[in-house]
């Protein structure tokens, strides 16, 4: 019998307290290296849509803030529709990148995003998603890359129609996915392990 | 997007005329899916120490000096077979508060980003040969010898370039591309 060869995924290593070197030089003052750190700003000028800014803490299990977090943010336009090649149903707001990298403030924990908030996305097999933002997070002292996803606390409908929040079994953990709302800012506070440990999902 | 020194962490961070302190290093490979196929335009981003072991990092309190000429961040992206090289200083060993007396191997901080986040990955490089590598806790948190042995660069003499840097080759394997939450693993696609 032929054994069917496949390779495996090199193992995952934690970030390290140092990652601002690499993905964020400038906010730590490494200067002169990179003009920018990638995924610093979303939005400009002409990006359609509602602005709101996305902000938290990523606490550990004794709810202490981890204060060298780096997060990912990647999400639909306004409309609805990825900035990706691989997006088939139109072409997304040329003027929003859909992706955002922010590291956690190094004194207080506080991380956040300034971008607009998604439109609904079809899931694979056509159902509608709710608007929601998907996370990646590393820190020290994480062996590996969270993912996570934020919804919105005013698309109550949606939620409760979205095929994802759908499938957690554990339907008293679905609020810890929940941001919560001020204007156009919303707090959504990412807990690594305790009592309120959000759904992290396996992608 | 790039600039024409990111890649290159011996330069990047020099005066003009000088260079970065250390081993000269040429780290290179391939940066592959599970079913062996290349990942071209994946991103890879680089950080390390400075050849004594230390960052530049206004949190590192580690007795070895900075070198004015080091900087320890880089980036390349993948080109359409899946390679990417660099060119940087074999980082030192440091040691670090966990144990009384605990040193990590010489590595290479790697994150890499395919296409979308189910091939999004962070790990780190170290070298062939290194006696730390065994003692190291976090190393050690892979409890697979295959799996660590896949993160150890192997000296590649082929692609040492005469009287100017040795080459390292550090292949990686990120997981297939799925594009959606789920999809893979209960839709079945
Ligand atoms: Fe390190």
């Amino acid at each position: 019998m032929t054994k069917l060869e496949y390779l495996k995924e090199s193992p995952s290593q934690t970030a390290g307290p140092y990652v601002h070197i690499g993905c964020t030089p400038n906010f730590i003052g490494n200067t002169g290296v990179f003009t920018e750190d990638l995924g610093a700003r979303m939005v400009n000028a002409h990006t359609k849509g509602q602005r709101i800014k996305v902000s938290g803490h990523v606490f550990d299990g004794t709810g202490t803030p981890l204060k060298d977090a780096m997060l990912e943010i990647w999400q639909a336009d306004s409309e609805g529709l990825f900035n990706s090649p691989s997006e088939t149903r139109g072409k997304a707001d040329p003027d929003f990148t859909g992706w955002g990298r922010q590291p956690a403030n190094l004194e207080t924990g506080e991380f956040c995003f300034e971008t607009v908030k998604p439109g609904p996305v079809p899931f694979p097999d056509g159902r509608m998603q709710a608007p929601h933002i998907n996370f990646w997070i590393v820190a020290r002292g994480i062996n590996i890359g969270l993912n996570t996803r934020m919804y919105f606390p005013e698309e109550e409908a949606a939620n409760e129609a979205d095929p994802v929040l759908g499938r957690i079994e554990h339907r008293v953990r679905v609020p810890t996915l929940i941001s919560k709302r001020d204007g156009d800012t919303y707090t959504f506070d990412i807990h690594i392990q305790g009592e309120n440990e959000t759904v992290f999902f396996d992608i | 997007m790039l600039g024409s020194l990111d890649h290159d962490l011996v330069l990047n961070y020099a005066q003009p005329g000088e260079s970065a302190m250390g081993e000269r290093i040429i780290v290179h490979g391939h940066v592959l899916d599970e079913e062996a196929r290349p990942v071209p335009n994946a991103l890879v981003e680089v950080w390390q120490a400075n050849a004594g072991g230390r960052y530049r990092h206004k949190k590192d309190g580690y007795l070895a000096p900075l070198d004015p000429n080091f900087g320890g961040c880089g980036r390349v992206i993948t080109d359409e077979n899946g390679y990417y090289a660099f060119r940087t200083v074999r980082p030192g060993p440091y040691p670090w508060p966990n144990g009384v007396n605990d040193w990590r191997p010489s590595h290479i901080h790697f994150s890499l980003f395919g296409s979308g986040f189910a091939q999004r990955l962070i790990t780190q490089m170290y070298f062939e040969g290194d006696p730390h590598i065994p003692l190291c806790p976090i190393v050690n948190t892979i409890n697979d010898p295959a799996a660590i042995e896949m993160l150890v660069a192997k000296l590649d003499m082929k692609h040492t370039v005469p009287m100017d840097a040795r080459a390292y080759r550090f292949d990686i394997v990120l997981r297939g591309r799925r594009s959606t939450l789920f999809e893979n693993r209960m839709e079945g696609n």
